[in-house]
């Protein structure tokens, strides 16, 4: 049961600066996949006033937060937007996910001209058969290979399972106080997440130019890259949430029982964590 | 005194919902019955479901109407307190539940018999096109474009001042339909060559998509003669509903002799293509090949429709270099509705559309191009 | 659930005119804001309706060219679904949400000025894409592909402004989840829940699951067209069908996103209007949970004709089927209600009424598109257009209007015109049935929908239905002039406001204040609206 009372801002600015500046970044994207010039320089623009919104209606809240506004109920409203934001986000993979099993189970092999498929791939697809990886009957993209799962891919799951640990190590520590081991074990996670991106950089550089395999590479190297791209953009997205906590953490901030922000992205690293694992076994092992 | 109120209240209730719904259904057209054996059998099923739903939307409304009328505080009704019955509620959870299966039950028959795809005296291969059909008759070799027929086509023109009710079968004709024989077990292979299109002729009893990269099976067996006229029916784009579809069911012997007729000329148009043509013959072929497969984009006086269609009057490829144009018609360009030609005209057609453009509404190069010419640009 | 006082931060700014708008986090105002749009949008959708209407009013082609005409039927969607329909119940939960349940405001106040103002620039971004050289999408609403790939230059606008909508979206759901789920008063368990909370709470749940898988299809058209990935390309390897799974996966949980919180809203008039507690309140809140649940497996009812394997029809076939039963127990279970009360007809129950009868009839006509074999003859053809308006129009707008007039005092502290209401009900109702009825007929005959043009047998009911439509849309300016009115001034109201009336909302005074249950009431059983267990 909550203590004190429940915390209503009379107004909030930050939300309208953000609008504007989604508005701005959707219309100059928009405008740069129509080879306008100004999209870049407006998406640019629209990121910019994101970002500068972002800081500045967490920095307002951090503000009410450590000046002691929020209650024990308001710490519940935001545990259960975080749980359900994330709940999104799994299914927003969901939608990438189902396509690539359907892709493998069900598009790949009528081509191919099994089940329902024999009259497509009489008529239409010719000498093609089911296999997987595929680029499809027509072949999009050229040759290409595919990245062995046991190499990188293998490490890359290790580092990231690994750091999975040292936030909970993180956590322990801030829950008993120990300042110093929190700050390290946060440094260290981030040191992980960001080794994780660079060989997965390295992963995507390697792909294009030694492989072949790029996105245009039919169905495989669509599903490949979106998969993985939208989960790096996590993994990125989660390391500047690290970065931020372990400052505040550098700070002083959150208390041994009051530490939401800091299990938000704890959370948040988990998810990162787990949907990486169904891409390692689903798009690198299977 | 209270129970036969409500009775006489229902049953008044009940007469009246009868007739409104029975006087709808009597004015308004209901399914075709259709001329295969599934479009009878789906006809069948429509009118057992409908009649199953309408009866219990006359018991749903005939209990509310008389709770309506019964119970208004205006009559001094005053409320009752109950607020639940297992009872009842076990009632109409399990009710509805055996009419669904009353409805499953032939339902599932005739979906398991219409899938049965095998077994086929003919095979026709339907591809759609923006804004087309082509039809591929694999036995007997005979293939051609079918599409909006002239009259239509130029009546369904905005401000065109031709009354659709003065043309005959308006918007439902073709310049070429299928012709099938009657008693035979045929089976279609739909796909098609840009966006999504559905092939559904209601007297045949369904539709079937046909999808890009992939070949839908639908099959049928017509028992009467006659025409049976449908339409696209996935949105293609701008003239989905230009599309039409008709089906001609013919005698096995009228077919055959049909049969015979298109494979002469289809020999006549293979020495077309090797033979040289004279420039009339050029420009009146290709007025016509412009308007069957050109004039729904680039507009019947080649003005276009700006931005999405290029005005091919005055245009710089079309009044360019041969090499150009050519390339563009047999390849298309890529991510737009402008598709390559090279699979869907012959070498004659092709020919003539560019001489006609080339020539017509202000263009003059004064050149013919010959379908040798095409051919031999295709080979390299 | 808190049982603490509320802090307003209140004393330092108090902004006026506009600006208060743009800033506030009162959970009053951010609904009115919603309410608005939505109805601004109503009248933008309506009046591309009409444009629809007009052009198929006769044979031959009229007034717009075809493109355009596909335009107005896509915007006309998508401005219905994603700017009247929805916003209008988000901005009801917002309102009542908070009243309902004894909350202070909603959990996250912020985040939810946040989700409104979103809107209006996404729409600004849909909209605009009516002036572009190459116009707006004329795809359709469900944007398939390949032929959504040829949109010209508005594409990827649409796409980045379905991605806005769907962040509102989604996170006006996740303040609604956790407002519902921890900010009851103290004895407002989940069983003593108003209905509409039981239904919204449902919805937000679904639009959490849901919204994401929309945006991941759009986000792998976006990708197919602009950056060479081959989702829905069968050259590459992809599918366009798996464009269709997906979106339907999204498309149908959709569906009833639109008809849940209205089952809500109907739960709450009918039994204040029949001055009886409702009939079976449990066996209500299970149907509804059931409706959400077998809602994710029926998409692909969709998609009958794609060419699915034979078992895959069967199952989805049945999955629809099933429906009916939940959706029939919450008809029966109205209709229980008001056997035997004590009922009287002001405008919300009439639309209350009207919504139970004519959404029937398009869910009945819902499980005639089920059937399988059936609806290779249905699909596409204006029997479904007819389908989805009765269950769209007479259902979801019906019961957000029904829930506009029962609320309506309580948000403006006056009556409003009851003679007014009255006559626009008959009104709408009369013209409705003739704008959608007809289209049964229709599709029956085989007139495709999307098309801007029919073969002459189809006329006399085209131009049935059309005369229906502008009569039932101009019917709809008589609603903007009640609302005025109503706003404007009038008959105060009581708080009770309605005599059969129970439940929190009716006991702070009409107008409800800027703040309520700053600190919480105590709810039991005699507040408590649908305990079914009393007597
Ligand atoms: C609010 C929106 C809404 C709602 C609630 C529904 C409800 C239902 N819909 Fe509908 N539907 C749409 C909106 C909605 N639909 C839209 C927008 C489309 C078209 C999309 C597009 O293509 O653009 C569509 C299309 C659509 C199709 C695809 C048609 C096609 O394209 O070929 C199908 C097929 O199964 C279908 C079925 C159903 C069913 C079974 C229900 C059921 O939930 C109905 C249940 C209700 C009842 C059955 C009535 C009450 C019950 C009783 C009185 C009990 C007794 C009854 C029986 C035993 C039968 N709908
Ligand atoms: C909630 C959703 C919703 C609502 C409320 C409506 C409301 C209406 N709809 Fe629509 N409709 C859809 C959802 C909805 N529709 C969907 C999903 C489709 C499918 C699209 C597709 O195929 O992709 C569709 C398609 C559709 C079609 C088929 C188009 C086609 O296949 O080509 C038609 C045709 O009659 C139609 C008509 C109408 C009409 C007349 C109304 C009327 O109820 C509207 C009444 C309201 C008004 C008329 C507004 C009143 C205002 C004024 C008159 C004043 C105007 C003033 C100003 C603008 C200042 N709709
Ligand atoms: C389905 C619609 C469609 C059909 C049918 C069609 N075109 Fe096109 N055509 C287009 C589109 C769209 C473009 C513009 C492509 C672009 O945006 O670059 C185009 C471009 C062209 C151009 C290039 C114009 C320029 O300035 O870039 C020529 C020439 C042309 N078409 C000729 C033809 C001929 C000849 C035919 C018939 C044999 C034909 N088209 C059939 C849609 C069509
Ligand atoms: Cu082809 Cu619609
Ligand atoms: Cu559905």
């Amino acid at each position: 049961m909550a203590q004190g009372s429940y915390y209503v801002p009379a107004t909030a600015k930050w939300p309208i600066v953000g609008s504007v500046g989604l508005f701005i970044m959707m219309i100059g994207a928009a405008n740069w996949l129509n080879g306008n010039p100004i999209g870049p320089w407006l998406t640019l623009i629209g990121s910019v006033v994101v970002i500068f919104m972002t800081f500045g209606w967490f920095a307002e809240v951090i503000r009410e937060s450590e000046g002691g506004l929020y209650s024990s109920a308001v710490d519940t409203s935001f545990r259960q937007g975080m749980i359900w934001f994330i709940f999104s986000e799994v299914m927003f993979f969901a939608a990438f996910f189902g396509a690539l099993f359907y892709a493998r189970m069900f598009a790949v092999p009528w081509l191919g001209g099994e089940g329902t498929g024999a009259m497509t791939n009489e008529l239409l697809w010719p000498g093609f058969e089911a296999h997987w990886p595929t680029h499809g009957p027509a072949e999009l993209g050229g040759d290409f290979q595919t990245i062995p799962a046991f190499d990188l891919p293998l490490l890359n799951t290790l580092i990231l399972l690994t750091s999975g640990v040292t936030i909970t190590l993180a956590h322990w520590a801030l829950k008993r106080g120990q300042r110093t081991a929190l700050v390290l074990w946060m440094w260290s996670t981030i040191a992980l997440g960001l080794l994780f991106l660079s060989i997965q950089f390295y992963e995507y550089v390697h792909a294009y130019r030694d492989l072949g395999l790029t996105l245009g590479s039919g169905i495989y190297g669509s599903t490949f890259f979106m998969l993985t791209g939208f989960h790096g953009l996590h993994v990125i997205l989660g390391t500047i949430m690290l970065i931020v906590i372990t400052l505040r953490c550098m700070f002083g901030h959150f208390t041994a029982k009051n530490h939401f922000g800091f299990e938000a992205v704890a959370w948040y690293w988990h998810f990162v964590d787990v949907v990486w694992l169904g891409l390692f076994i689903f798009v690198y092992v299977i | 005194m209270k129970r036969t109120n409500e009775l006489i209240v229902g049953l008044a209730v009940m007469a009246v919902i009868i007739v409104i719904t029975w006087g709808l259904f009597a004015v308004g057209e209901n399914m075709p019955r259709g001329v295969t054996p599934f479009s009878q059998d789906v006809y069948q099923l429509h009118n057992t479901v409908l009649g199953i739903v309408t009866v219990i939307g006359v018991l749903v409304f005939t209990a509310m109407f008389t709770s309506i009328y019964l119970h208004r505080k205006s009559r001094g009704h005053e409320a009752a307190k109950f607020t639940h019955s297992t009872k009842a509620e076990i009632v109409w959870t399990a009710i509805p539940i055996l009419i669904l299966v009353v409805m499953a039950v032939p339902a599932t028959r005739v979906l398991i018999d219409m899938e049965q795809t095998g077994g086929a005296e003919m095979n026709i291969k339907v591809t759609g096109y923006q804004w087309l059909w082509k039809y591929d008759y694999i036995e007997d070799g005979v293939s051609f474009y079918s599409a909006l027929e002239r009259q239509s086509n130029a009546a369904r023109q905005i401000g065109s001042g031709i009354n659709p009710r003065e043309v005959e079968n308006y918007l439902l004709e073709v310049d070429r339909r299928l012709v099938v024989p009657v008693n035979t077990r045929i089976r279609f292979l739909l796909t098609a060559d840009d966006v999504i299109h559905s092939w559904w002729v209601p007297e045949l009893g369904w539709k079937r998509d046909a999808i890009p990269g992939m070949v839908n099976e639908a099959w049928t067996y017509i028992m009467e003669e006659g025409v049976y006229r449908g339409q696209c029916a996935e949105l293609c784009g701008k003239d989905h509903g230009f599309m039409p579809i008709v089906v001609e069911a013919v005698s096995r012997e009228a077919y055959d002799a049909w049969v015979a007729e298109q494979r002469g000329e289809m020999a006549a148009a293979a020495h077309d293509s090797a033979r040289l043509w004279t420039r009339e013959e050029l420009m009146d072929h290709g007025a016509n090949i412009y308007q069957a497969q050109c004039a729904a984009c680039h507009q019947a006086d080649g003005s276009g429709l700006e931005p999405a269609f290029p005005a091919l009057a005055g245009n710089d490829i079309t009044t360019g270099t041969l090499e150009d144009y050519l390339k563009l018609v047999l390849d298309g360009r890529d991510g737009t509705a402008m598709a390559g030609f090279r699979d869907r005209l012959r070498p004659q057609d092709i020919a003539a559309a560019l001489t006609y453009t080339r020539n017509a509404w202000g263009n003059e190069t004064g050149d013919t191009v010959q379908p040798s010419a095409v051919a031999e640009f295709d080979q390299g | 659930m808190s049982e603490a006082t509320t802090h307003h931060d209140d004393h330092h700014d108090h902004p006026k005119g506009l600006w208060r708008w743009v800033v506030t986090t009162n959970h009053k105002d951010i609904g009115t804001l919603y309410l608005l749009f939505s109805l601004v949008m109503f009248l933008i959708g309506g009046a591309m309706a009409l444009v629809i209407r007009a052009e198929l009013f006769a044979p031959g082609l009229q007034l717009v060219n075809p493109d355009f005409f596909n335009q107005m039927t896509t915007m006309h969607a998508l401005v219905m679904i994603f700017g009247a329909v929805m916003p209008a119940f988000v901005g009801l939960a917002n309102w009542m949400v908070p009243l309902m349940i004894g909350a202070p405001d909603m959990a996250l106040p912020r985040m939810n000025n946040w989700s409104f103002w979103i809107l209006p620039f996404a729409f600004t971004i849909l909209l605009s894409t009516l002036f572009m050289p190459t116009g707006a999408p004329a795809s359709g609403w469900t944007l398939y592909p390949p032929l959504s790939l040829q949109g010209g230059n508005s594409f990827a606008f649409v796409i980045f402004a379905i991605h806005l909508m769907g962040i509102s979206s989604i996170m006006g759901a996740i303040n609604i989840v956790a407002t519902i789920l921890n900010m009851r008063a103290p004895g407002m368990t989940l069983l003593r829940m108003p209905l509409f909370i039981w239904t919204w709470l449902i919805t937000a749940f679904l639009l959490i699951a849901v919204m994401p898988v929309l945006a991941g299809a759009v986000t792998m058209l976006l990708t197919d067209r602009f950056f060479g990935t081959s989702f829905f390309n069968a050259a590459g390897g992809g599918d366009p069908v798996l464009y269709q799974h997906i979106f339907w996966f999204f498309g149908h949980p959709e569906v009833y996103i639109m008809i849940l919180p209205a089952f809500g809203i109907v739960s709450e008039i009918i039994p204040t209007f029949s001055r009886k507690r409702l009939f079976g309140y449990t066996s209500m809140v299970y149907a509804t949970a059931s409706i959400a649940f077998l809602s994710f497996i029926v998409w692909a009812h969709h998609m009958f004709t794609v060419g699915m394997p034979l078992g895959a029809m069967l199952f989805f076939m049945y999955a629809t089927m099933v429906i009916a039963v939940p959706t029939g127990v919450k008809i029966f279970n109205w209709i229980a209600t008001m056997w035997r009360g004590s009922m009287t007809f002001e405008t919300p129950m009439l639309f209350a009424l009207g919504f139970v009868v004519m959404f029937t009839i398009g869910g009945l006509s819902g499980v005639m598109l089920a059937i399988v074999p059936a609806d290779f003859q249905y699909h596409d053809s204006y029997f479904v257009v007819a389908h989805f308006h009765y269950v769209l129009v007479t259902g979801s707008v019906f019961a957000i209007m029904a829930g506009v007039y029962y609320w309506l005092p309580k948000w403006t502290g006056h009556m409003y015109d009851e003679r007014l209401g009255k006559i626009h009900f008959w009104w709408s109702t009369v013209w409705v049935n003739v704008l959608f009825f007809p289209q049964h007929y229709l599709g029956l005959a085989g007139m495709p929908r999307r098309i801007p043009d029919y073969a002459v047998q189809f006329t006399e009911f085209n131009m049935i239905s059309s005369i229906g439509g502008f009569m039932f849309g101009f019917g709809q300016l008589l609603f903007c002039y009640i609302i005025w009115k109503c706003a404007r001034g009038g008959e105060p109201a009581s708080a009770r406001v309605w005599e059969g009336s129970r439940g929190l909302e009716w006991t702070v005074p009409s107008p409800a204040p800027h703040h309520t249950f700053d600190t919480p009431p105590v709810v039991d059983d005699s507040v408590a609206v649908h305990k079914d267990e009393l007597t």
